[in-house]
């Protein structure tokens, strides 16, 4: 019963590197989804309402880190994202931002590994809209910008925050790709799935691996709930009284 | 002045369509697979048709020839669809003010109050879309339409997905926005009884061409003759108003081969009124019967009987003035009558089958 007795024996309490880890892991999973956002919906309108070629090939990519080994991803980020890596070297040179083995880097790699469940969310509400509704809006006078940002993006707004929850959710427990991209730095890059493999590695670790693991359930559950609610207030028609009338 | 004219090829289905259209209604009438929509919607930009050319008064929408292809929202021209397709997430009032917002200020020339009040939706104004019934949808599809004040309103078969009972309720919404609204009108129907009710113009379609066109009368009896369902066969009469019975609810019509006899109000004294009358509603006698609860009666002459195996026969009876009455009855009754071409003939009209309305243009 070690591990009993080192929880008891350490408490609840949570150190501050454990802290720090939940902090860093928060706000990496926050950015990549708040960035992968435009693109994500950006991709998912291309797939749902474009015509075009290598559409297919744009699917492809999108899924890929989805069926790739994340070691491989992360590995791919390192080639192109890498100090040397071609595009590693260009943006540190012109805009002075350098992603390998910092906490936005770590971001890069879990928006990559979250993008695909958050396209695919996004993809399937807009292909379950009407499309005669925007040809509505259209001829309202509507450009077709408009027409997005008042029918499109309103009307698949359940299925974005759907998708922005799966892929904030799969950030937090990206752990593959970031760690081969950004190693695990304490306080840069070690977010809670490499703090919990950091503590699983050492001896007498094992409080503390499960304090996190409390910590992460806790987190994605809450999660869950919050895009469960924020999903069913931005239904259309679905508040009290209003449904079913037809 | 609308003129289109378009060529359209896919798979098993051709479209080559001209017409022209003006000020009132403009029927496009036919069955379904005929164009219709493709028309509508070649005419709103939502299609793009191989060959064509489409101007609204002096503004080109189209011209391939040219390589001019308006986009549908500069068009500014409104359309119903069969189906309201009110924007589910907004209010009635949200989605009336929809296409007025898109609409540049000085073109805004329709308010909000007026439609409101001819379509009889004010106590919808906060409520969603999907509370509405099908006949309060369809008002608020048609509300938001005008309220972008377009220069001309497509209407795709607007009633088409309703029971008789909203049909009835919306068309004289319809009539009054014609009449109110001054804005022209292009409405596609397979409804012969909406088409001759509103139109003053009709442009038949048929497997993608234009089979005939001109006013009602001349453009839907031939119509009649091929629809083939006998309980469709309807006549147009022309008659002018007399004098309205307060006391009883009804207008008396004055017809060269005698009264008629229509339920409600039709309109002020000396006002010209088109009648659409079901031959399935018409009765007929030797000399004049006594004795019957029918007050109208009209005499002409027969002029045709069509007959096949079955029970009924077609009559066709020309009254004076030179309108066309026709008339189902069995052979039975015929033979019994002892009726042929060229007999006078009363025919009995009984006064709740009649459907009446204001003539549009005066043609």
């Amino acid at each position: 019963m070690d591990l009993l007795d080192g929880w008891i024996a350490s408490g609840w309490r949570l150190t501050a590197e454990e802290w720090t880890a939940i902090e860093l892991s928060l706000r990496v999973a926050a950015v990549a989804t708040l960035a992968s956002l435009p693109f994500g919906i950006a991709a998912a309108l291309a797939l749902a309402r474009g015509r075009f070629r290598g559409k297919m090939l744009l699917d492809g990519l999108v899924h890929l880190p989805l069926v790739l080994p994340p070691v491989v991803t992360g590995y791919a980020l390192l080639l192109l994202f890498g100090r040397r890596g071609p595009l590693g070297s260009a943006l540190e040179q012109h805009f002075g931002i350098v992603l390998s083995f910092r906490w936005t880097g770590a971001a890069l790699a879990c928006a990559l590994m979250g993008f695909p469940l958050l396209v695919r969310a996004i993809r399937l509400a807009i292909e379950g809209i009407d499309e005669r509704l925007e040809a509505a809006a259209g001829t309202l006078g509507a450009s077709r910008a408009w027409v997005f940002l008042t029918v499109t993006l309103p009307l698949a707004l359940p299925g974005v925050i759907a998708g922005a929850v799966l892929c904030f959710a799969k950030a937090l427990g990206e752990f593959g790709a970031t760690i081969t991209f950004v190693s695990n730095i304490p306080g840069e890059t070690r977010t809670i799935p490499a703090a919990i493999y950091g503590y699983v590695q050492a001896p007498g670790g094992e409080a503390g691996a499960l304090r996190l693991s409390i910590v992460a359930v806790v987190i994605a559950f809450g999660a869950l709930l919050a895009s469960e609610w924020l999903a069913r207030r931005s239904r259309p028609g679905a508040r009290a009284g209003e449904a079913g009338a037809r | 002045m609308i003129r289109f004219s378009c060529r359209l090829a896919r798979p098993g289905f051709a479209f080559d369509v001209a017409f022209e259209a003006g000020a009132g209604v403009t029927a496009l009438f036919g069955p379904s697979g005929s164009g219709k929509t493709t028309a509508i919607r070649l005419l709103a930009g939502l299609e793009q048709p191989d060959r064509g050319h489409a101007s609204l008064d002096d503004t080109v929408l189209l011209d391939t020839d040219r390589g001019i292809a308006v986009a549908p929202h500069r068009r500014r021209i409104g359309l119903v669809f069969q189906d309201a397709l009110l924007l589910p997430h907004l209010s009635v009032r949200a989605n009336l003010a929809y296409g007025r917002w898109f609409t540049p200020k000085p073109e805004r020339r329709i308010a909000l109050e007026p439609v409101v009040d001819v379509l009889g939706i004010g106590h919808l104004l906060d409520r969603r879309p999907g509370s509405l019934s099908g006949g309060e949808r369809q008002r608020v599809a048609i509300g938001r339409a005008l309220l972008a004040s377009p220069r001309l309103l497509l209407m795709d078969e607007p009633l088409a997905s309703l029971d008789r009972e909203r049909k009835l309720e919306i068309l004289p919404f319809i009539e009054r926005l014609r009449d109110e609204f001054a804005i022209p009108v292009i409405y596609v129907s397979h409804a012969i009884d909406e088409v001759a009710r509103l139109a003053a113009h009709v442009v038949r379609l048929e497997a993608g061409r234009v089979a005939a066109a001109g006013p009602p009368r001349n453009v839907l009896s031939p119509a009649l003759a091929m629809a083939g369902s006998r309980f469709d066969a309807v006549s147009f009469l022309e008659a002018v108003v007399t004098r309205y019975l307060t006391d009883y609810g009804v207008t008396v019509l004055a017809h060269p081969a005698g009264d008629i006899v229509v339920p409600g109000r039709s309109g002020p004294d000396g006002a010209r009124v088109r009648l659409a009358i079901p031959a399935a509603g018409v009765t007929l006698a030797r000399g004049r019967p006594e004795g019957l609860s029918v007050r109208t009666m009209l005499t002409g002459r027969l002029t045709g009987l069509e007959t096949d195996d079955g029970p009924l026969a077609l009559v066709s009876i020309a009254l004076p003035g030179g309108d066309m009455l026709r008339a189902y009855a069995t052979r039975l009754a015929i033979d019994g009558l002892g009726l042929a071409a060229g007999d006078e003939v009363t025919a009995l009209v009984k006064t709740v089958s009649i459907d009446e309305s204001l003539l549009a243009g005066r043609d």
